[in-house]
C-alpha cells in the first residue's frame, strides 16, 4: 500500500519535521504510530494522505511514485485515502448531512456537488453511515452544535461514505474522554476490518495503541525509533521514545506497574497477534 | 524517570528572545508626530470659550428651539427621508456589485497561494494569478482612499444634482471597503477543512463551495449590513455637496439660518440612523 524510503520533510529553512523515515505498510494492515509531541507524527500523516510532498526521499502509494502523479491522478489517489483529524476538520456551519456527503466529492462532478448543497443527493448513504457510527438522528443538525465526540463520529461517517482503501486517523481521540476514546477506536478498527481497509492511527495514548493494534511504530525526532508488534514493545523502549516529554511520564508509570486500563474487552482482533 | 538528552533536535536553531529596538524608534516617532499635529492643527481650547464663540453658539441654540414641526414642513421632509434611505440601499447594492468581484480577485488564497494552488506553488507557477491580484488590490485602494464626499462632489459635476451622484459615490467608496474586507474574510477562514476536503479528492470548485463559502458567508452578510448602517449616515453628509437626501435639506436650512428646521432634520436623521442600526443589528445577531 505504502512504501516510504528515506523520507525527509523540511519546513521553511530550519525545521526538519521528518529526517529519514523508511516504512512499508501492506494492504489491510492496522498500524498505530506513537511518539512524543513534536516527533513528526502529524507531518508523517499529512504526507501519507498526499497533502504534503516530501522534501527528499520517495513516497510510493499503490506502487506509483507520488511525486510523478498528474493533477488528475493525484485527485484520483486521494479519493482512495480517507483522513480523520485530531480537531474535527468539519465545516461547522454546514449541516451534518453535507459534511458526511463531502465523502462523495471525489466522485461527484462539480455541478453535482453544488446541486447537493441545495438539495442533498444520495442522502441514504449519509444516513446509513451516521447510523453505523450511532448518531443517525443528527442527519440534519448543524455540525457546530454537536459535541466533540459526535463531531468525531461525523468525521468517521464521512470516511465511510468516501469508502477509501486506506483510513488515516491523526490523533482521532485526543480530544474526547477515555471511555469514548475506546469506543471510537473500536469503531474505527471494526469498520476498517470489515471492509479490509488499511488503517493507520496516530495515537497519543500508548495504552490504546498497545491494546488495539498488531503493529506499533514509534516515532521520535523525525525518525522511526522502532517498528514492532505490541508484545515486543518494552517499557525501556517506551521510556527512550518519550524521554524528556513530561506529559507522558504518568502514562509510562502506569504501564510500568503492569496496569491494564481496558481489560480483555479490547484486545486486538484475533488472528492479528503473531 | 531518567532524562535522556534528545539526540536530534527538531529545530536546528535555538529559540531566541532578543527584542529589536525598532518598536522604541516607532514610539518616539509617534510621540513627535502627535505633538507636531497639535501645533499644526492649531488646537487651542480657549477659542471655544471666547465671547464671540459663545454668542454664536447661543444664537444657534436659541434659534433651534423649538424645532419646527409644522405639518407643511414635515410634509416637505417625506421626500428627502425616502431619498436618503434609497441612496443608502442602492449605494450599498452598487458597493456589493463592485466589491464582491474585485474582492475575490484581491484574495491571495483564491488567486495564487494556499491550499487551492498547491500544485502551482510546487511548480513555482503561481505568478499567473499575481498580476490580476495586484491590479484588483490597487483598484480597491484607490476606491476607498478617496472619501465618499469627494466622489460625490465629482459625480455631481458629472451627472448633475440629485440622489444619483450620491449612489455612485457610496457605491465606489464603499465598494473599495467591502472588497478589501471580503478578501480579508476569505483569507482568514480556517484552512484545515479545505485541506481535509482536498485530501479526500474534492475538486477546487467543490473545495470553495463546501469549505470556503459556508465559513465566509455569514461574516460577508453581517459586514455588508454594517456598511449599510454607515451608508445612511454618509448619505446625509453627501447632501452637503448636492447629492440629494436629508443632507441637502440640512445644508439649505443652515444657509438660511433656519436653525429650528435644522434641529428637526437632525432629529429625523437620528431616528433614521437608530432605526437602521436596530434592524441591521437584529439581522446580524441572527446570522452569527
Amino acid at each position: 500500500m505504502y512504501r516510504l524510503r528515506e523520507i525527509t520533510k523540511v519546513f521553511g529553512r530550519e525545521t526538519s519535521a521528518l529526517d529519514g523515515v523508511t516504512l512499508h505498510v501492506a494492504p489491510g494492515e492496522h498500524v498505530a504510530v506513537i511518539g512524543p509531541s513534536g516527533a513528526g507524527k502529524t507531518t508523517l500523516f499529512r504526507l501519507l494522505n498526499l497533502a504534503l510532498r516530501p522534501t527528499s526521499g520517495s513516497l510510493r502509494f499503490e506502487g506509483a511514485d507520488v511525486a510523478t502523479l498528474s493533477d488528475a491522478a493525484l485527485r484520483q489517489a486521494r479519493t482512495r485515502i480517507g483522513t480523520i483529524y485530531q480537531q474535527q476538520n468539519l465545516v461547522g456551519r454546514l449541516r451534518v448531512v453535507h459534511n458526511v456527503l463531502a465523502g462523495h466529492l471525489g466522485r461527484w462532478s462539480t455541478a453535482a456537488a453544488l446541486a447537493s448543497l441545495v438539495r442533498p443527493r444520495e442522502v441514504e448513504t449519509a444516513s446509513a453511515a451516521l447510523a453505523r457510527v450511532g448518531i443517525g438522528e443528527k442527519l440534519y443538525a448543524r455540525t457546530d452544535e454537536l459535541s466533540g465526540g459526535q463531531q468525531q463520529r461525523v468525521a468517521i461517517a464521512r470516511v465511510l461514505v468516501q469508502d477509501p482503501d486506506v483510513v488515516l486517523a491523526d490523533e482521532p481521540v485526543s480530544s474526547v474522554d477515555p471511555s469514548l476514546a475506546v469506543t471510537l477506536i473500536t469503531l474505527l478498527r471494526d469498520l476498517s476490518d470489515e471492509s479490509r481497509k488499511t488503517l493507520l492511527v496516530n495515537l497519543h495514548s500508548v495504552d490504546l495503541a498497545l491494546s488495539f493494534f498488531p503493529r506499533i511504530v514509534g516515532v521520535r525526532a523525525g525518525r522511526v525509533a522502532f517498528d514492532l508488534p505490541p508484545d515486543r514493545v518494552t517499557v525501556d523502549l517506551l521510556e527512550a521514545l518519550y524521554a524528556g516529554d513530561r506529559d507522558d511520564e504518568a502514562q509510562l508509570e502506569r504501564l510500568r506497574d503492569g496496569y491494564d486500563p481496558f481489560g480483555r474487552a479490547c484486545r486486538p482482533l484475533t488472528g492479528f497477534r503473531p | 524517570m531518567a532524562t535522556i538528552p534528545s539526540d536530534a533536535p527538531v529545530a536546528r536553531s535555538l529559540a531566541s528572545d532578543r527584542k529589536s529596538g525598532f518598536p522604541w524608534l516607532l514610539a518616539v516617532a509617534f510621540a513627535l508626530t502627535l505633538v507636531g499635529s497639535l501645533r499644526v492643527a492649531e488646537v487651542d481650547p480657549r477659542l471655544l470659550v471666547e465671547r464671540d464663540a459663545l454668542a454664536n453658539v447661543g444664537r444657534f441654540v436659541a434659534g433651534a428651539w423649538p424645532p419646527r414641526v409644522s405639518a407643511e414642513f414635515l410634509g416637505l421632509m417625506a421626500r428627502p427621508v425616502a431619498e436618503t434611505i434609497q441612496i443608502s440601499v442602492t449605494g450599498t447594492l452598487f458597493a456589493v456589485l463592485i466589491g464582491f468581484p474585485l474582492g475575490i480577485l484581491a484574495t491571495s488564497t483564491l488567486m495564487w497561494r494556499g491550499v487551492l494552488h498547491e500544485r502551482r506553488v510546487q511548480r513555482r507557477r503561481w505568478l499567473l494569478g499575481l498580476p490580476v491580484y495586484a491590479v484588483a488590490r490597487a483598484l480597491l485602494s484607490v476606491f476607498r482612499a478617496i472619501p465618499e464626499y469627494v466622489w460625490a462632489f465629482m459625480f455631481v459635476r458629472a451627472v448633475g444634482l440629485g440622489p444619483f451622484p450620491g449612489v455612485l459615490a457610496i457605491g465606489i467608496a464603499y465598494g473599495g471597503m467591502l472588497g478589501k474586507v471580503y478578501s480579508e474574510i476569505l483569507e482568514s477562514v480556517d484552512p484545515r477543512p479545505l485541506e481535509t476536503l482536498q485530501a479526500a479528492g474534492a475538486s477546487r470548485m467543490a473545495v470553495v463551495f463546501y469549505g470556503l463559502v459556508p465559513q465566509a458567508l455569514p461574516t460577508f452578510v453581517s459586514y455588508t449590513l454594517y456598511r449599510w448602517e454607515c451608508a445612511i449616515r454618509a448619505s446625509a453628509i453627501l447632501g452637503f455637496v448636492g447629492a440629494g437626501g436629508l443632507g441637502q435639506q440640512i445644508e439649505l436650512s443652515m444657509r438660511m439660518f433656519q436653525f429650528d428646521e435644522v434641529l428637526t432634520l437632525l432629529a429625523t436623521l437620528f431616528v433614521l440612523v437608530a432605526l437602521v442600526d436596530f434592524i441591521s443589528g437584529r439581522l446580524r445577531a441572527r446570522l452569527l
